[in-house]
Parts: structure tokens; C-alpha cells; sequence
């Protein structure tokens, strides 16, 4: 044998090492126990005669197909995909570098954003009823900024996307401080809600590394989203046990702990859960499959039922909607939720596969939803003139016009796929693209609505 | 003959057992023992076997541990347990039971093999 017979080998033993390091069921033991393997067996074909490029091809395809091999490996160790949450692969040279540094400066941005709100207490803004105003203003701002600083740096994003970062973070503390508002008044009600709701989006252009004209990062985004959101929820579930505990069991030994639970406790753990749940979704992705698209799967035909149940009760009983002040909210948020469904249905979805019973399920709670918010608005119009347009009539008035374009918009799409006329990407990007509006709208409440009605 | 893949899935434990209650062995001698003690009727994949000894250890009837001979490479090395002892023992009696009652079939039902044979004969 030569030596460049030797070489080759080498090299393509080191390929398919390569593709083993790339499947994240093997581990790296694994992957070496299986090369020592690969490595008599090709020993052995090659005393018997073979040349080294033939014993290999022999070797590899006795080993069998990667993908049967890693599906037998996640099936027996099924808690690595649970592992992987701390520690992820054996990933090369700068990359395995990077991935340690990963969870210091996740601890770290965590830290900040714990910290932060704590930086106002010393200058004479403690957490006391006193101050609750400012601290329903400002609470977005406190962690929001450490997250997308967290996700720069993980994306490297440059320069120029960074300033942009910072100056929308800065406009949004100036619009939520400069003006001078009474903590009762509706439009400190309305920074309060849409101030996050706009950072958010400012944290996902960092999410998407600068790149937010791309509709696919976008998607990615709203993936990222909702398994933020379960993340947060649990999280917040765990800290709820952890707190009952703690004032129990400090009351038992006759120790009060509210109030280190009230001002450093809660303030601090949500804030950090904040950075925390989004470094467990990026850490878990592609390894456990998302949970958001799960529950769409399972509340879809629930909140299909109940709204064609609502329809056929209101056409039954020929009641008209009792339009109180409050029910505008209510329907925003009826539609948020049919919005959401429809997001993360859309987000787990294979676009190629054809229209099935879910997706004329869908059709028929976005329809519906579309239906009772179009008799909602009929009702509601007369009395607007009536009330006059104060800003939380505007604010709710402008959303539900903004989710009411992309509902029936978004129906008229789902009914030319389930048709069979259109393919599915369009809904996707219609979707995508439509979070610019968002944006706009959030950032339209929280800057101009303290200056149009002041 | 092929064997097939249900048949190749049941024997697997007790072979690879039994191999390592002889002494301490890794993945590609236990193989290698599978297709001599055979006589190349059991066709393994071979990759398959690693997630069985994993199993096997998990549950706890082998031990594992990498060990370097002189002049070699680094390698994992199996050994059953006083566990996986019994738990051969335990299979051995439960085979025992099936090939009995193979063999009982078999002897009632001796006429079948010629006729097929002949058959087959006659159908070349």
C-alpha cells in the first residue's frame, strides 16, 4: 500500500467524522467508539486483500445509514436531548470556544438586566406604591435592553445595527419619561401596554443578527417568540413554588422574608427569567420539538367550537352585542389569540404538504372570528361619535382595524390554499411582512399618542 | 438464508451477553464473535450494536470503560455484571423454553420438509 493510499483514508475517515460531530444524538464518545470500530473493520479488509479506498466504502456501509444509526442512539438516550439544554455538542475550534463563552455572558446579561431595576431604588425611586407609575412604564426597559445585547453579541451583528439598537432603546425611555403624565392618565395606560410590545420588536431585530428584511429570520423570530413565552410561563411557575416556600418556611423559624421577596426576589428573578427563558430556547432548538405549535394543535378545534358556538347563540337568540366600553378590549384580544393560533400553526408548518382537515379547521375559526368582529365594529360605531375619540378608543379602535386588515386578508389567502389555488409560502410571507404594521402601531401609541392628546 | 430482523433483534441481547460472560470484549470483537458463533447466518448492522450495549449498560448488566492497550488505540471495553449474569441465566431459561417447544414442532410436523423439497425439485 502507498503512502497517498494512507492519506486518502486518513482523509475520508476524518469526513465522516465530520458528518458523526454534525448529529447532535452522537456524542462525542460515541462517535469515537463508533470511528474505532470503522477503523478494524477496515484493517481487517484490507489484510484480506482490498484496496484502502474500497475497504473504507465496505466499512462504512456494513456501519449502516447515519440516520438510522442516530435515530437508535436518540432512542436510547433520550435524556441527552434534555442534557443538551447545559451542554451543548462538541462543536471545533472557534465555534466550541464561543459556545463556552455562551453561558457566562448569558449569566452575565442576566445579571444586568436583574440589576437594572434595582439601579432606580438608589436614587430615591424605591419599589413603593408611590412610584408604581414609573415602574409600569419603564419595566420593559430594564430587561429588553440586556436581551438584545445578549443576542448582538451572539450574532456578531455590526456596528451600524448596533446604534440602530440603541437609539430606538433610548427614544423608547425618552417617549416612556419625557412626557409629563398623571400615573392615572389613558395614554400612561397605553405606554405601559405598547412600550414592550415595541421593544420586543427592536429585540428581534437584534434576534435576526440586523438581517429583519429577511421574511424566513422573521419567522424565525416569531418562532422564538412563542417558545419564549412557554419558557417565561414556567419559569414564572417555578419561582412561584420557590417564593411560597421561602416565606414559609422563614415564617416557621419566625423570620419575615417578604420583604426581601418583594423588593429583590420577584423584581430581580423576573428580570433575569427574561434573558434566562430566551438563552433555554436557543439553546434547545431543533432538539425537542416546539411546544407552541403543539397547543395551537390542541386549542385550534377548541376555539373553533366556541366561536361558531357564540355565532350560533347570538343568530338564535337574535341578542345584539352589548356594546360596553370595555368590549373593544375584549375582541382585540379575542382577535390576538385567533392571531396567534394562526401564527404557530403557520410556523411549524411543512410548506409543501397540501391542505388537510386542520387547515379547513383554521379557516373556520379565523372566519368566525372575522364574522363577530365585523358585528362588533357595526355595533360600536354609532356609539363612537357619541364617546368621542379618547385615546384608549383610538388605541383600541386602531388595533382592532390593524388585526381585522390581516384576519381577512390572511382568510382570503387560507381559502385560495385550501382550494388548492395558492401555495402556502404566501400566507406565510403575508404574515411575516405584516409586522412592520405592528411595529408602526407601537411605536405610533408610545411616541405620538401623549403629544395628540395631551 | 436471511434471518430476519425479529428474529436477529431477540437473539441480540443473549448473544452479546453470553459473549461477554466469557471475558471482557468491545464492539467490534463482539461482532466478530457473533458472525463465527453463527457461521455468517446473523447479519448485523454493525453501528446497531453500540445503541444495544448503551441499553445493556444503562440497564446495568455490563460495565464500560476506556481503556488503551500498548501500541493501541484508544478503545471501549465491556464486561458483564454479576446483574447481567442472572439476566443471562434468566434469558437462557426462557430460550430453553422456546427452542423445546420449536423442537416438539418440528418432530410432529417432520412430513413437512421432503414435501417442499420435492416440490421444489420438481418445479426446476
Amino acid at each position: 500500500m502507498t503512502v497517498d493510499g494512507d492519506n486518502d483514508l486518513e482523509g475520508q475517515i476524518a469526513e465522516w467524522r465530520a458528518y458523526t460531530r454534525r448529529r447532535r444524538e452522537l456524542h462525542h464518545t460515541d462517535a469515537e467508539e463508533l470511528e474505532d470500530h470503522l477503523r478494524s473493520r477496515i484493517t481487517e479488509l484490507i489484510e484480506a486483500g482490498l484496496r484502502a479506498d474500497e475497504a473504507f466504502l465496505i466499512a462504512v456501509k456494513r456501519m449502516g445509514s447515519l440516520d438510522e444509526l442516530s435515530r437508535e442512539f436518540a432512542r436510547e438516550h433520550s435524556e441527552r436531548l434534555w442534557k443538551q439544554l447545559v451542554l451543548p455538542g462538541e462543536p471545533d475550534g472557534s465555534a466550541a470556544a464561543r459556545s463556552r463563552r455562551e453561558l457566562p455572558v448569558m449569566v452575565l446579561c442576566a445579571t444586568v438586566a436583574a440589576l437594572a431595576i434595582k439601579v432606580p431604588g438608589w436614587f430615591g425611586l424605591d419599589m413603593s406604591d408611590d412610584n408604581f407609575g414609573f415602574y409600569a412604564r419603564n419595566v420593559s426597559l430594564f430587561a429588553l435592553p440586556a436581551l438584545a445585547a445578549y443576542f448582538a453579541w451572539q450574532r456578531r451583528v455590526g456596528p451600524r445595527v448596533i446604534g440602530v439598537l440603541a437609539l430606538l432603546f433610548v427614544l423608547g425611555a425618552v417617549a416612556a419619561n419625557a412626557y409629563p403624565l398623571a400615573d392615572d392618565s389613558q395614554t400612561f395606560v397605553l405606554t405601559a401596554i405598547h412600550l414592550p410590545i415595541a421593544l420586543w420588536l427592536v429585540v428581534g431585530v437584534a434576534y435576526v443578527g440586523g438581517d429583519w428584511r429577511s421574511d424566513r429570520r422573521r419567522m424565525d423570530f416569531i418562532r422564538f417568540t412563542g417558545e419564549w413565552l412557554i419558557y417565561l410561563a414556567l419559569i414564572g411557575l417555578g419561582g412561584g413554588v420557590l417564593m411560597a416556600f421561602t416565606v414559609g418556611t422563614f415564617n416557621a423559624i419566625g423570620l419575615d422574608a417578604e420583604g426581601f421577596l418583594e423588593s429583590w426576589l420577584l423584581p430581580c428573578g423576573a428580570m433575569g427569567a427574561v434573558i434566562v427563558s430566551a438563552w433555554l430556547v436557543e439553546a434547545k432548538q431543533s432538539v425537542v420539538e416546539n411546544m407552541a405549535p403543539v397547543l395551537t394543535r390542541v386549542f385550534t378545534p377548541l376555539f373553533a367550537a366556541t366561536l361558531l358556538a357564540f355565532l350560533v347563540a347570538v343568530i338564535w337568540t337574535n341578542n345584539g352585542i352589548d356594546v360596553e366600553r370595555d368590549v373593544l378590549i375584549l375582541f382585540d384580544l379575542l382577535l390576538v389569540i385567533v392571531l396567534g393560533l394562526l401564527l404557530y400553526a403557520i410556523s411549524a408548518r411543512d410548506l409543501a404538504t397540501r391542505s388537510g382537515l386542520f387547515d379547513r379547521l383554521q379557516l373556520a375559526l379565523v372566519v368566525s372570528a372575522l364574522i363577530i368582529d365585523v358585528m362588533v365594529l357595526l355595533a360600536i360605531t354609532g356609539r363612537i361619535t357619541e364617546w368621542g375619540f379618547s385615546p384608549n378608543k383610538t388605541a383600541a379602535l386602531g388595533e382592532n382595524l390593524i388585526l381585522l386588515t390581516n384576519l381577512a386578508w390572511s382568510a382570503w389567502l387560507f381559502l385560495g390554499f385550501v382550494r388548492g389555488r395558492m401555495p402556502f409560502a404566501r400566507l406565510e410571507r403575508w404574515q411575516t411582512r405584516y409586522m412592520i404594521v405592528y411595529a408602526v402601531w407601537a411605536w405610533t401609541v408610545v411616541v405620538a399618542f401623549p403629544l395628540v392628546f395631551a | 438464508m436471511h434471518i430476519t430482523k425479529d428474529l436477529v433483534a431477540a437473539s441480540a441481547t443473549p448473544l452479546v451477553l453470553g459473549i461477554l460472560a466469557e471475558g471482557e470484549s468491545y464492539g467490534y470483537a463482539i461482532l466478530k464473535q457473533v458472525n463465527e458463533l453463527s457461521g455468517g447466518q446473523l447479519e448485523w448492522t454493525d453501528g446497531l450494536l453500540y445503541p444495544l450495549l448503551h441499553r445493556l449498560e444503562r440497564l446495568g448488566h455490563v460495565d464500560s470503560a476506556w481503556e488503551t492497550p500498548p501500541g493501541g488505540r484508544r478503545r471501549k471495553y465491556y464486561r458483564i455484571t454479576d446483574q447481567g449474569r442472572a439476566e443471562l441465566a434468566e434469558q437462557r431459561r426462557q430460550w430453553a423454553a422456546v427452542v423445546d417447544a420449536l423442537r416438539g414442532v418440528w418432530s410432529t410436523a417432520q412430513s413437512i420438509r421432503p414435501i417442499t423439497t420435492l416440490a421444489w425439485e420438481a418445479g426446476r
